[in-house]
């Protein structure tokens, strides 16, 4: 269950204007909020960000952030920021409005979720009911509803 | 038929890409086996694949691999991933 990965705090809708470090930080740090993740975690994906430049927008108006795992994996786990204010990356799938954070303890234990995931995405009426979304509680019924 | 799927991290990106490389594959019935691995493991490898899937930040850093290195926009787009992988293996 998708659900089971996200904790209370992991959805969120900003109308703040952030740039896309920004965004990918506070997503990532919703993973800190439920305790899935340490800080450490959130300066890790920052650093691959800046290493690799922005390959984690993996579709339009997407990005997925995440780093390896490492000590500063707690449980494996999800979360969503939703921009209202799309901001740019400097990949080819500009605009990014859903920034995703993942973390996982190895390299299997989320491999279920991504799954999950990776279905869900797959819909064009999902990620476009995401995309209209501007309610976290509208957000989690559409990733968590068991339809694909 | 070897296929790499290739993130960063080799857990992320790379994870649903080889999800999606399969779906595509078998819609256009060609055997492969699609294999998830970082960066590092794809420029250390000694078992080189003959096709090796990124997302275009990445393709760069790929550069002097002996494998054909094929950019994806969309990791989710079906028709684009198929329409690629054709155009390089059918």
């Amino acid at each position: 269950m998708l659900a089971n990965y996200f904790g209370p705090n992991s959805i969120k809708v900003t109308s703040a204007e952030l740039s896309f470090e920004d965004a990918v930080a506070q997503a990532t740090g919703l993973l800190v909020l439920d305790q899935k993740a340490t800080d450490d975690y959130v300066d890790e994906v920052l650093t691959s960000l800046e290493e690799l430049g922005p390959y984690f927008v993996v579709a339009p108006q997407i990005a997925i952030a995440h780093s390896k795992p490492s000590t500063s994996v707690v449980t494996t786990g999800m979360a969503l920021l939703k921009l209202k204010s799309p901001c740019n990356s400097g990949s080819a799938n500009d605009p990014v409005s859903l920034v995703f954070a993942l973390c996982s303890v190895n390299a299997d234990d989320h491999l279920q979720l991504l799954a999950e995931f990776g279905e869900k995405l797959s819909s064009d009426s999902v990620m476009n009911s995401l995309l209209n979304a501007s309610a976290e509680s509208v957000i989690a019924e559409i990733l968590f509803e068991n339809q694909v | 038929m070897l296929i790499y799927a290739v993130c960063g991290a080799g857990i992320g990106t790379s994870v649903l890409l080889k999800a999606n490389a399969e779906r595509a594959l078998s819609m256009l019935g060609i055997e492969g086996e699609v294999r998830a691995v970082s960066l590092e493991d794809a420029r250390g490898t000694h078992q080189m694949a003959q096709v090796v899937l990124a997302t275009p930040e990445l393709v760069e850093k790929l550069a002097g691999i002996p494998a054909e290195v094929i950019a994806i926009n969309n990791i989710f787009d079906l028709g684009e991933l198929g329409e690629k992988l054709q155009a390089s293996l059918g």
